[in-house]
Formats: C-alpha cells, sequence, structure tokens
C-alpha cells in the first residue's frame, strides 16, 4: 500500500490525466465487451460464459486481416463482423439447444467452447504470445494535455467506444428493433405472439454482443498483446461489470466499466499489488448495499 | 428403515474401502495409486460443491475458495506451528468452517445469480489475498519448503503407499459423512427449499439459517479435500484457490450428475482420467475435453450418473 503516492499523483495534474486515460482504455474495452455479456443476459436470461473467447477470437482475426490488407480500419472491420457472425452461429449450433436448461448446463456448454477455442487459437497462431503493433496512421507523437502524455490512439479507441454507447443507448430506446429487443427481454412469450420472430431477434442479440467483443478484441490488440487465454481475465472482470451495473443494464454496465476502470487506473498507483483485491471489494461492497446492482431492477 | 438404509451405506462404504486398500497389495502401481490419491482430494471437494448445488439449489462459483483457504490453513499450521499432523489437519477444517461461516453469513440471502457472483468475488479477493501477501503465503510461488512431520499414527505419509491408504480412509469416511448429512432430516429440509422455498417457508424453516448450515458444512468439506491437496503437493498453491479449480469441482458435479449422490464423484474421476490419458497423447487436452463435455452436455442432458438411472428404469434410486 501506497497512500503517499496516490496523493502525490492525485495533486498533479500530469499524473491525474495519464491515469485517467490508462482507467479509460481499461473501463471502454470492458464496456464492450460487458454490454454484450448484459445485452444477452437482458434479453435471454443467459450467463455468456464464451464472451471472452469472442474478445480473444475478434483481436486474432483483426490480427490476421491486418497482415493480409495492412489497413487497420479494415482489420477492426473484419475482427467485429466475423464475431458478430461467430455469435450467431454459436446462438444456433449450442446455446439454442440449452434454453431454459440449469444455467449450469448452460455454462458446461460455454466453458467447451471456451476450452475448445483457446485450443483452436494454439493450433491456427501457435502458442506463443503475438504482438499486433501499433498500425502505421497512430505512429506519431503523443497529445499532451495539462502535462499528461495521451497516445493518439488512446483518444480514438475511446472516442470509438463512446460513439458506441451513444449509438447503442439511443438505439435501444429509438428505434423499432431497440424496442422490441428491450419488449422481448421484459415478456419473450408476448413478443412472439405478437407475430416478432423471436428466434431471429435472439441471433441478432448474439451477432450485436459477438460483434462487440470482436470489436473490443480488435481495437485492444495494439495496446494489448495476443495470447490464447486472454479471453479468460477480461470475462471474468466484465461479468464483475455486469454484475456491479446491475445484469441487463446498458447504462449500469458503462458507469459500472468507468468505474473498474478508474479503480485500475489509480489503484496501480496507490495499492500496486492489490489492484484486483480492490475490485473484488468494491464489488462486494456494492452487491451488499444494492443486491440488485447500480442500475438493476429488482426481480 | 432409516437405522437400516444408514447400516447398508456404512457397509457398502466399507467394502469401496477394503477394494480400494487391497488393491496395491496385489498390484503397486504409481500412477494409479498417484489417481486416487487426487481424486480423494477432488471427490470430496466436488461432492460438498454438490450439498449446495445438487441438494439446495445454490449455485456457487466461488467454492474453490474454501479447497484453497484448507490447503493453506494446513500447510501454514504445518509449518509455522508443531502441533501433530492430526491436529493441524482438524484445525485446518474447523478454521474453514469458520470462514464458511462467515462468508456465508454475507452471501446467503442474495438471490441465485447474484449469490453466484459474489460467492466468486469473495474466492478472487482470497486468490488476491495469497497472491498479494508475500511473507504469509510466498505469494505466486506458493508455500515453500514442503509439509514435514508427516506421519500419523505410525504412518509414515512420506511413503506413497500410506499417503494412499490415508487419503482412501479419510475421503470415504468424508463422503459417508456427507451422505448421512445428505439423507438426513437437514438434508431433505434442503431439498424441499431447493423445489419450493415458498412452502419450505411457511412450514416455519428458516430459509437463510438452513442454507448457511449448508454453506458452512460444504465450506468444511471442501476444506478437508484442501487438506489432502496440499498433503499431495506437499505445501499450498495460489492455483488451489483460483477460479478454474471451482470451475473444475463444477464440471465434476455436472458431469457426474447432480441428482446422484455419486455423481460428482463420478464426474471428478471422469475428469482426471480425462486429464490424465489426453495429456499423454496430444498437447491440445482443452480441445479433446470441450469436445468430450459438449458431446456429454448436448447429447445426455444431464450428468453420467443420472443419465444411467433415467436409462435403467427400475433399478435402486
Amino acid at each position: 500500500m501506497d497512500l503517499n503516492a496516490l496523493g502525490a499523483c492525485l495533486t498533479t495534474s500530469a499524473c491525474v490525466v495519464t491515469q485517467t486515460t490508462s482507467g479509460l482504455i481499461v473501463g471502454m474495452l470492458l464496456f464492450l465487451v460487458a454490454a454484450g455479456v448484459t445485452l444477452i443476459f437482458g434479453v435471454l436470461k443467459i450467463v455468456n460464459f464464451a464472451h471472452g473467447t469472442f474478445y480473444m477470437l475478434g483481436g486474432y482475426v483483426a490480427y490476421t486481416a491486418l497482415g493480409l490488407t495492412d489497413s487497420y480500419a479494415l482489420a477492426v472491420l473484419s475482427g467485429t463482423l466475423a464475431m458478430a457472425l461467430f455469435g450467431v452461429l454459436f446462438e444456433r449450433a449450442l446455446i439454442s439447444r440449452v434454453y431454459g436448461s440449469n444455467v449450469l448446463m448452460q455454462l458446461l456448454v460455454c466453458y467447451a467452447v471456451v476450452l475448445i477455442f483457446d485450443d483452436v487459437v494454439k493450433i491456427v497462431w501457435g502458442p506463443e504470445f503475438h504482438a499486433m503493433g501499433m498500425p502505421a496512421a497512430f505512429q506519431v507523437p503523443p497529445l499532451f494535455i495539462a502535462g499528461g502524455v495521451v497516445p493518439p490512439f488512446y483518444a480514438v479507441l475511446i472516442g470509438i467506444a463512446a460513439m458506441i454507447a451513444i449509438v447503442l443507448g439511443l438505439g435501444l430506446s429509438m428505434t423499432r428493433l431497440g424496442k422490441t429487443v428491450r419488449a422481448a427481454a421484459y415478456n419473450p412469450q408476448m413478443v412472439s405472439a405478437l407475430g416478432v420472430n423471436t428466434t431471429a431477434l435472439f441471433a441478432i442479440v448474439f451477432a450485436v454482443g459477438g460483434g462487440l467483443a470482436g470489436l473490443a478484441g480488435a481495437l485492444a490488440a495494439p495496446v494489448r498483446s495476443l495470447s490464447p487465454g486472454m479471453g479468460f481475465s477480461i470475462l471474468i472482470e466484465s461479468f464483475i461489470v455486469t454484475v456491479i451495473g446491475g445484469m441487463g443494464s446498458i447504462v449500469g454496465a458503462l458507469v459500472a466499466a468507468l468505474v473498474i476502470g478508474m479503480v485500475r487506473g489509480f489503484g496501480t498507483i496507490g495499492f500496486p499489488q492489490f489492484t484486483d483485491g480492490l475490485i473484488y471489494i468494491v464489488m462486494i461492497i456494492i452487491l451488499l448495499l444494492r443486491p440488485q446492482g447500480l442500475f438493476g431492477r429488482r426481480a | 428403515m432409516k437405522g437400516h438404509s444408514a447400516l447398508r451405506d456404512a457397509l457398502f462404504a466399507a467394502i469401496a474401502l477394503i477394494v480400494v486398500l487391497a488393491i496395491p497389495l496385489v498390484h503397486r502401481s504409481p500412477a494409479f495409486e498417484d489417481f486416487i490419491i487426487r481424486l480423494s482430494a477432488m471427490a470430496l471437494f466436488a461432492t460438498s460443491l454438490n450439498l449446495l448445488v445438487g441438494n439446495t439449489g445454490m449455485v456457487s462459483f466461488g467454492h474453490g475458495m474454501f479447497y484453497g483457504f484448507g490447503a493453506y490453513a494446513f500447510g501454514l499450521t504445518m509449518q509455522l506451528t508443531t502441533l501433530p499432523l492430526p491436529v493441524a489437519a482438524i484445525l485446518a477444517v474447523l478454521a474453514t468452517t469458520l470462514a464458511a461461516f462467515c462468508v456465508g453469513a454475507i452471501c446467503v440471502r442474495l438471490s441465485t445469480d447474484y449469490f453466484a457472483f459474489i460467492t466468486l468475488a469473495f474466492q478472487m479477493l482470497l486468490f488476491s489475498i495469497i497472491l498479494s501477501w508475500q511473507s504469509l503465503t510466498g505469494g505466486d510461488q506458493g508455500l515453500r519448503g514442503g509439509i514435514q512431520r508427516r506421519e500419523i499414527f505410525g504412518f509414515e505419509l512420506a511413503s506413497q503407499l500410506h499417503l494412499y491408504q490415508f487419503c482412501a480412509v479419510v475421503a470415504v469416511l468424508g463422503l459417508l459423512a456427507l451422505h448421512h448429512i445428505t439423507t438426513s432430516p437437514f438434508g431433505q429440509t434442503l431439498r424441499m427449499i431447493r423445489d419450493n422455498e415458498n412452502r419450505a417457508s411457511f412450514l416455519g424453516i428458516v430459509l437463510w439459517r438452513a442454507r448457511l448450515w449448508a454453506f458452512t458444512i460444504a465450506g468444511g468439506f471442501a476444506g478437508l479435500g484442501g487438506v489432502l491437496a496440499a498433503l499431495f503437493v506437499s505445501g499450498a498453491y495460489p492455483e488451489l484457490a483460483d477460479w478454474p479449480n471451482s470451475g473444475q469441482a463444477i464440471f465434476a458435479v455436472m458431469l457426474g450428475g447432480i441428482n446422484s449422490f455419486l455423481g460428482p464423484v463420478l464426474g471428478a474421476a471422469i475428469l482426471l482420467a480425462l486429464n490424465d490419458v489426453v495429456t499423454r497423447f496430444t498437447e491440445y487436452h482443452g480441445l479433446v475435453l470441450g469436445l468430450v463435455i459438449l458431446a456429454a452436455a448436448l447429447g445426455l442432458r444431464r450428468g453420467v450418473l443420472d443419465f444411467l438411472r433415467l436409462a435403467l428404469p427400475g433399478r435402486a434410486k
């Protein structure tokens, strides 16, 4: 524990800017993954334990696409679309068979997928770590904001994630599809009885969730290394975010992801050994005070 | 009737124990003995989890914390004090039971999904404490120096055969105790809570109290499994308290069958055996294990033992 360092950091603007940026990066990537988890849970009541695999595969697909096309934009796009497609296949082929069964049976199916694709990645891309490297367009001098160093890629990444958050929020509340999704979350039988094709709707929800995770993986690839099993730690954190925010709430996921990001950003200064522990303590306290999460509805 | 079935269970356990103990007299196989030692720890761990999952309907994602806690409590007591092994083991189990009581007191009132995640959070909290409290636990290196003074009633547990016998006896006694709890009126109360908590509540059962007892007992037995695991590896490692370990127990329970008492034991045996066999042939054992789990989950749609009981009607329940 190093509270002096934390105090010193909080009083210098450079340190505050740097840590806030790194916290925002963590938070925004986490939001993209957790938004899918919470969306899928909200509509389908399925806890998707394979979501980290989507994130991992998105990163690897983008890595390969960058090598083929030499365009980071295309790489991100292909990672996103590939995972949207993968989400649909995953839902149709496996998850649709365990709707309504025990949560542990769903966990079993998802975990099998995690095990299989961790090894598929090892076979296709090898067990070693891969570094995508910063795309050429972003190899420019960093921005200086109030004395803090902010690489331009970070700013773009945060911007994209924030835009997604807005599009997702507006899409769910304004568009016809978004309203149907919210209605299905509330009462799927009634929505089905009103003539909506809920089978397609569920597949779309998985496509959106998978696509968001793939996008997060592709966006994270330049700043984090790629390795088989990389999906696991983000999976656990996105669960924490989902639970803290309230399962099924997109706004909750955003707020909780930013809270976790900030705890990570500043926790590394104050409690370098115990940042993870800090996050679990935050989660336990929030769950005890508000068992349904910050923005969750009481069941 | 009750006394009769308890006697029958004890007889069954005694026969199983005699068979297991007789095997090394006929044929010594280090790999098999190794397997049984690991299985005894895993079987206690998985069966104790099933007291929560199958009997009470409480899905805990963090049961591994008590497995790890038991291992560390035992290893630390052996290293830091001069207490004899049985006393240290009993103290470790008691400490784990107390820890389970404290964690349970906080968790058991939450609804299903949130209960699962808060137990996971507690486990990860314990895991990060183990990693960061290096002066006590050795951090990510685990407890080094091994567990010395490994004798109990004249048995020298440093020998594999004696450790095998000790683990088999402890595991069978532990499973017998768990089975007794499952079939007792308390166990039936837990199943009533699982099936219809409102009715149980109307009949005057205090739900949280019954759940807390179940959680505490399950934690204690998981701690006993942890003690055996610590004896096997002669120390304690953070992995014992990590999330994948809870996952293993959940898969053992699901693979074997949540509605059969011996289901988790069978599941643990299948998982361990798969692991041992597959790693011998390919480095991609996750791929094979995943495909097997997928086939079992989507093909049988329930645990192996539950499936067999349904497929062979007319057999004993």
